[in-house]
């Protein structure tokens, strides 16, 4: 168990920069997960914690130990591979042994920690079968097995469930869920797929283009997302963006004209952004109401998908392409083909300025 | 019988013919040279297609030549000895070309392929004076020398292919673990290369067996020569006889290992060659 600290970290292939700058910090115990698009550097952050890739400048930590030059087994880390990477022609038993052995421990010890690490993956029916005999999830925990049974400060996950099919995903999900409360270990993991984030993390770190766009809890991102990059990431439908102009700011809010929807009333504190300022502001599915149409608020409903208990209502939205959505419990009254008025949720309004970053809520501002 | 089945039969018959037309024209000369060595030397230009007497003179003749047997022996010495080299150095330098990234890899690649391309004749003089400088003419361990320049490249080559194959993520759990290279190597990737490893090591095998040239011009003297000098200076009774029994004999005696070699790896070998086409 350990904690570990970024500082400024950059990472530098060539000409790309990969990483930029990241300051992080992550708890003894905690599970951390580094979530973003493809290509946003959150698998190279994780290598670097690794040590599978050098880092170019800054400072890890782990313990208060720098330890950007010490090779991975000198880290305490072991790490879970998107592909499993098991070794093809090892038993379970060998697999799990394999970093124990180079570790020089004695034969005893070996027993102890693989029959114990099998024992919580439940994998001792399977300790003398090879890889190929295995199902993907048990070659997920064999996987697992192997990182865990050197007993490592931090376990580390690359997308360890993408090549799972969906419901083994859940359930697999489950398990490491399960695993953390019950080892207590700091663990990162690495994912595209912000449900996994949502679900398992303690604190997420939302990347984009190298850069940590912000950090918290899933339910601080999803209440309050510092940018529009991390409100349109986390959610799933994922939230509504259009255009509005800053009509009057003051002490207990500003006014704003929504495109199409017309004005609106807002607790967010808007005095930094200059008069009639191009802003845009953001509602989740579920805190858009629709009602009957009146003079310009009038959007088409282009599609309503059913899903048992819930249904999404897509709408033509007038400026660009990206559909508006809708979200309300079942059953809908609402049909494709409809004319319907957006009515959003002023509590729950998100405001983004030109360039991105949320506009603070008053509260928000008296805390800090 | 209708025209359909009339034209099925013919094609049957025409590609088993054809099958039939490329095995003779295959092992026909094999299967010359085997029963010829049956033959005594009295017989030897009557034309038959199965020997009328089995005559195991030749056999007993060559067998009994204590050159000869001293030849398989330094063929044996030296083939396995160079298999031996040329695996090492090649899977050591396979990791290198294959795993580590440095600059000019792909230019050092193209050399080692360009260096095997070279046909005996150009090096051969050359060549001789490094075993001369090295001070072993007409020793076995010239020609392990001199083999192993010609065979490490097209392992180095076929190893590398294979390696490349092999996923990343393996070696990068393996340092996980705490590997070394050295370690990595031996533990994870040899065990998953022994089709290649097979495949070359073979070829490598044969390549030294049967070579020639290098073999005539690197050694003197009966006791340090390999098979195929060997065979090639069998005298027979006289300088106007060339003792066809004898040789071929010999010939089958020293091709056996080799057809055995291939018959207990020839599933490997499929393996090992497929594994190395067919992606990467």
């Amino acid at each position: 168990m350990a904690s570990v600290t970024l500082e400024k970290i950059n990472k530098v292939f060539g000409r790309d920069h990969i990483i930029d700058d990241v300051d992080l910090e992550i708890g003894d115990g905690e599970f951390v997960v580094f979530v973003g698009p493809s290509g946003c550097g959150k698998s190279t952050l994780l290598r670097l914690i690794a040590g599978l890739e050098s880092i170019t400048d800054g400072d890890l930590r782990i313990d208060d130990t720098v330890v950007n030059d010490l090779p991975p087994r000198e880290r305490g880390v072991g790490m879970v591979f998107q592909s499993y990477a098991l070794y093809p022609h090892m038993t379970v038993y060998d697999n799990m042994a394999f970093g124990l052995k180079l570790a020089k421990q004695s034969d005893e010890t070996i027993n102890d920690r693989v029959m114990s690490t099998a024992r919580i993956l439940q994998l001792e029916e399977l300790l003398h079968r090879k890889p190929k005999a295995l199902s993907g999830g048990q070659r997920q925990r064999v996987a697992m097995g192997r990182a865990m049974a050197r007993e490592p400060r931090i376990l580390l996950f690359d997308e360890p469930l993408s090549n799972l099919d969906a419901s083994l995903r859940v359930q697999m999900r489950n398990e490491i869920a399960r695993l953390h409360n019950r080892l207590g270990s700091t663990m990162i993991y690495v994912t595209h797929d912000q449900v996994e984030a949502m679900t398992l993390a303690d604190k997420i770190v939302v990347l984009n283009g190298g850069h940590v766009e912000q950090v918290g809890s899933p339910q601080a991102l999803y209440q309050r997302p510092a940018t529009k990059f991390v409100a349109g990431f986390i959610g799933s439908p994922t939230m509504n963006f259009m255009p509005a102009q800053l009509l009057a700011k003051d002490d207990h809010g500003c006014r704003v004209l929504a495109a199409g929807v017309g004005e609106l009333a807002l607790p967010q504190d808007a005095s930094a952004q200059p008069q009639s300022a191009g802003l845009s502001i953001g509602v989740r599915p579920e805190h858009l109401r629709l009602a009957e149409p009146s003079g310009d608020n009038r959007f088409e409903i282009v599609n309503v998908e059913y899903l048992g208990n819930e249904v999404y209502v897509y709408l033509d939205p007038k400026e660009g392409d990206t559909l508006l959505i809708h979200r309300s419990e079942a059953p809908s009254q609402w049909e494709e083909g409809q004319h319907v008025a957006l009515v959003p949720d002023t509590q729950h309004v998100h405001l983004f300025d030109d360039r991105g970053a949320a506009l603070d809520l008053p509260a928000q501002r008296q805390a800090a | 019988m209708t025209a359909r089945q009339l034209s099925k039969i013919a094609k049957r018959v025409g590609f088993w013919a054809l099958i039939v037309l490329i095995m003779v024209y295959a092992v026909f000369p094999f299967y010359y040279a085997v029963i010829t060595s049956f033959k005594p030397s009295s017989e030897l230009f009557r034309v038959e297609l199965w020997p009328s007497t089995w005559h195991l003179g030749n056999y007993a003749q060559v067998l009994t030549q204590s050159s000869f047997l001293r030849a398989i022996f330094n063929s044996i010495v030296v083939a396995v000895s160079v298999v031996f080299i040329a695996l090492l150095l090649g899977i050591t330098a396979s990791y290198a070309l294959g795993r580590v990234r440095f600059r000019g890899r792909s230019t050092v690649l193209l050399v080692i392929l360009g260096v095997s391309m070279f046909p005996q004749v150009a090096v051969l003089s050359g060549l001789f004076e490094v075993i001369r400088t090295l001070n072993l003419y007409n020793n076995p361990a010239g020609l392990i020398l001199s083999y192993t320049i010609f065979t490490v490249p097209f392992t180095v080559w076929v190893l590398t292919t294979f390696m490349k194959q092999l996923p990343m993520e393996l070696e990068e759990a393996a340092i996980m673990d705490g590997a070394t290279p050295w370690i990595t190597i031996t533990k994870v990737f040899l065990p998953l290369m022994w089709p290649a490893m097979a495949t070359t090591g073979l070829l490598a095998f044969i390549a030294a067996w049967n070579e020639f040239l290098f073999a005539l011009t690197f050694t003197l003297t009966d006791t340090q020569r390999t098979v195929p000098v060997a065979i090639a200076l069998l005298s027979g009774g006289s300088a106007y006889e060339l003792p066809w029994g004898p040789i071929m004999a010999a010939s089958v005696v020293v091709t056996v290992p080799l057809v055995v070699l291939v018959i207990i790896f020839q599933r490997r070998i499929v393996s090992g060659l497929t594994a190395g086409a067919v992606k990467g």
